[in-house]
């Protein structure tokens, strides 16, 4: 086993992943987004609803493009980096992906065809329906990805075989309370993802006094959705600390930053944790029972501390606990400027708020750190388990996978892919830039398969000038 | 169950071969050309469904990993760097075809990515069948062929094999897609592409008798299985009679029924074997539960209707593509 090598497959997967769940988040919350501003637009007939709904298909057919690109180097990591997992839990792993691959394809595949050549050839209400579809699909791929990883996290319905997970009982897969409160999380994460995008370009057009109507509508449905959906994601969010707690004692002990054993726990709100020393430096906490309450919904309960866990099945402390921390913050921040926004929508004074407006504007990127910080917090967390209190990390990798083999494949990934998501994100930033001035006709070319040829039909200009002002 | 899931594998990894190889074969003729309106009438004829065919290599992946996972495991270990690459070669060129409408002074560096995104993808394709046919180094079960275990001439040589192979694929695509000049010019590239695929089966028949490889010897064992290369040849006959008339539509078909027969020569050959002489099916088939949980969510409806929308697709943009209607020029 060649340690170097186990420490670059584990950058390169999280570097792969990481880069790949920015464009399915933001794609997710934008397929469910279209399905309600289609509905709107049926029912009002405002010509506003139609403009919005025809500019954010564009963006969502480049930010597709860019999550399926990037999807497809994910299947194919299990076996290259990891050969021994992929054995191991293929039984269980490879049929949840082959769902999710088949399933997302032909309802993606197929309804996204409808959403680009259909208007004129089917009727209102199939493609209203088409768009759910859409959104439909995408929502099947979040399910079957969280169903997986959740297995990963806390693995059930299966008997050890000739060294292999065999399922012995799917519902149990697929029906837990780990999936059902998980699955419901990352969703909600991406809807806020879509809703935020969607506010923060609604502010920048009201701070730029252009595309008034359509902008004032992004921002009030944006915020507006994120006030509503906030509080319900903190809930879900407080459920999978539940969880955590209850399968996950190392993960929780390392979030919570707690090292001792407590009867009732305390809650560290901030503090630096010193691994070495097993002690926290500079730390703000909350005395008992708020720890308690916090992971267990009780005052009394007990809370494992780290020292009771043999340091060989530790996480990276450092790591869930800022990670942990970070994503809360970013939750809280946007909790206060959906609640602040939409009172002040609501009271017709956004619009004049310009710092508001800024804010707004700014906070786009929030949702993404949020997404990336909680899968840190998860996928870390679990660590050093692959399968958790099964296979450890260490065991899962290729055995004669070598540091020059995974240097190299590490080095290339991560400049083919800078390349590519500085290019696609450009086309974005353009695409978002310019706006939904123009007319629209429906490209002739672009085709169900090739989303990102929606981004087309802008004049040819050299991605260059990457900052030319407003 | 197990028979259903290879079959379906099968199924998937011919439709990748066939529909996929047009395209990559385009890319490599696309490379040999500097005209821009040749250029962009050649991405045309396979702009609308290049996305699509590759999808096929997911569902490979996938019915891999879920019905096959020994095998999963160990051939996408054996070929780490050349899969990598080739994953990089195809999101290369991939994003070419979007991208290089986007600029004109950087135009050569997607024209680039996609020609050279298209031969390192097809040459590794290539390399890892003549690596699985001239058999990898396993001991116990378990690869221990080293870094560069896939790296042989014999190997080297199929890579630059289906080099020609995809080429005639894509140009005789272009015959029968296009009109003009990149349709005349697909009819001279045409006999040069086939006399080539016919001396590299001719090598690689040599190089097999040569070097003893043991896939001979089954052929050698099992004479019903000369009834593939029999179809091929008589495929690669009436493709020379079209070739001479000038048939737009004839060569591809008989390209196609040509990969076929090599496909099905080399399945039937690798029988009952997916790693020849290491793994059979059996040996590398999931258990019957994720078989079962996979054939009902996935494989008896499902997978059917990803054919039909195959179909559909194909049959959408069926005819000859307008020269002038170039790919992003709305």
């Amino acid at each position: 086993m060649d340690m170097t090598a186990l420490l670059l497959s584990r950058i390169q997967f999280a570097f792969t992943i990481t880069f790949h769940i920015i464009f399915p988040s933001f794609t997710i919350g934008l397929a469910a987004w279209l399905a309600v501003i289609e509905a709107m637009s049926l029912a009002t007939g405002r010509a506003a609803y139609r403009v919005i709904f025809e500019f954010w298909l564009k963006i969502f057919g480049v930010a597709f493009g860019l999550g399926v690109v990037s999807g497809i180097v994910m299947a194919f990591q299990f076996g290259t980096n990891w050969s021994v997992l992929s054995r191991m839990s293929g039984p269980i792993q490879g049929p949840l992906l082959m769902y999710e691959t088949f399933w997302a394809f032909m309802l993606e595949a197929s309804f996204f065809g409808v959403l680009i050549f259909g208007r004129s050839r089917v009727p209102p209400w199939f493609y209203l329906f088409s768009t759910a579809m859409v959104a439909l699909g995408t929502t099947f791929s979040a399910f079957f990805i969280m169903v997986n990883n959740s297995w990963m996290q806390v693995p059930s319905g299966y008997v050890m075989e000739n060294g292999a997970f065999v399922p012995n009982d799917w519902t149990k897969i697929l029906f837990n309370s780990v999936v059902w409160s998980r699955f419901p999380h990352m969703l909600l994460a991406a809807y806020l993802t879509g809703a935020f995008c969607v506010a923060a370009t609604g502010a920048w057009y009201v701070l730029r006094k252009v595309y008034h109507a359509e902008a004032r509508i992004m921002l009030r449905m944006g915020l507006g959705l994120a006030a509503v959906l906030m509080p319900i994601q903190l809930l879900f969010g407080h459920l999978n600390g539940i969880y955590v707690n209850t399968y996950q004692p190392s993960k929780m002990a390392a979030i919570e930053g707690r090292w001792n054993d407590e009867k009732p726990g305390s809650e560290v709100l901030f503090a630096w944790p010193d691994v070495a020393n097993r002690r926290n430096l500079f730390a703000v906490t909350l005395p008992p029972p708020f720890g308690s309450l916090i992971d267990s919904d009780s005052l009394t309960a007990a809370e494992t501390g780290l020292n009771s866990i043999p340091q060989q099945n530790w996480p990276p402390v450092v790591i869930p606990f800022f990670a942990f921390r970070i994503m809360v913050g970013c939750g809280l921040v946007m909790l206060g400027l959906a609640w602040v926004g939409s009172y002040l929508s609501y009271k017709h004074r956004l619009a004049y708020n310009r710092p508001l407006l800024w804010l707004t504007f700014f906070s786009f990127p929030l949702p993404f750190i949020a997404i990336i910080t909680g899968w840190f917090t998860a996928e870390v967390g679990r660590q050093p388990w692959v399968v958790f209190g099964v296979l450890r990390t260490a065991d899962a990798m290729t055995p004669f996978l070598t540091t020059q083999q995974a240097t190299i494949s590490l080095v290339i990934f991560c400049s083919v892919y800078a390349f590519i998501f500085l290019f696609g994100t450009f086309y974005i930033y353009r695409l978002i830039r310019i706006g939904p001035r123009k007319p629209f006709e429906i490209p002739h070319l672009a085709v169900p398969n090739r989303p990102m040829s929606l981004a087309d039909d802008e004049p040819i200009t050299e991605p260059h000038h990457f900052v030319t002002g407003e | 169950m197990v028979m259903f899931w290879v079959s379906l594998l099968a199924i998937s990894i011919l439709l990748y071969v066939l529909l996929d190889g047009v395209d990559l074969g385009v890319g490599l003729l696309f490379g040999l050309t500097t005209s821009e309106a040749r250029r962009g009438t050649m991405l045309s004829a396979v702009a609308p469904i290049w996305d699509g065919n590759e999808t096929w290599l997911v569902v490979t992946a996938v019915i891999l990993w879920g019905a096959f996972p020994l095998v999963y495991a160990n051939l996408l270990s054996a070929f780490y760097l050349p899969l990598i690459v080739m994953l990089l070669g195809l999101i290369l060129r991939g994003v070419a075809f979007e991208f290089r409408y986007k600029t004109q002074r950087l135009r050569w560096v997607w024209d680039l990515s996609f020609a050279g995104g298209s031969l390192i993808a097809t040459f590794i394709q290539g390399l890892t069948v003549g690596a699985l046919v001239e058999g990898l180094q396993f001991t116990n079960g378990q690869y221990s062929g080293g870094e560069a275990g896939w790296l042989t001439p014999f190997a080297i040589l199929c890579g630059i094999g289906l080099c020609l192979g995809y080429a005639l694929l894509g140009a005789c695509w272009l015959a029968k897609k296009c009109e003009g000049e990149v349709r005349d010019v697909a009819h001279r590239q045409i006999p040069i592409l086939a006399v080539g695929v016919l001396a590299f089966l001719v090598v690689v028949f040599a190089y097999a008798l040569a070097e003893n490889l043991p896939i001979l010897h089954r052929w050698i064992d099992r004479p019903y299985l000369f009834v593939f290369p029999a179809i091929g040849a008589v495929a690669a006959t009436v493709l020379g009679l079209s070739i001479l008339r000038h048939n737009d539509h004839w060569p591809f078909y008989m390209v196609v029924l040509i990969f076929v027969s090599a496909f099905g020569t080399l399945a039937l050959s690798f029988w009952p074997y997916m790693i020849p002489f290491v793994i059979t099916i059996d040996e590398a088939a999931s258990p019957h539960s994720s078989l079962a949980f996979m054939f009902w969510g996935c494989g008896i409806v499902v997978y059917p209707l990803m054919l039909l929308y195959t179909v559909i697709s194909y049959t959408v943009f069926r005819g000859k593509v307008r020269t002038t209607a170039g790919y992003g020029h709305h």
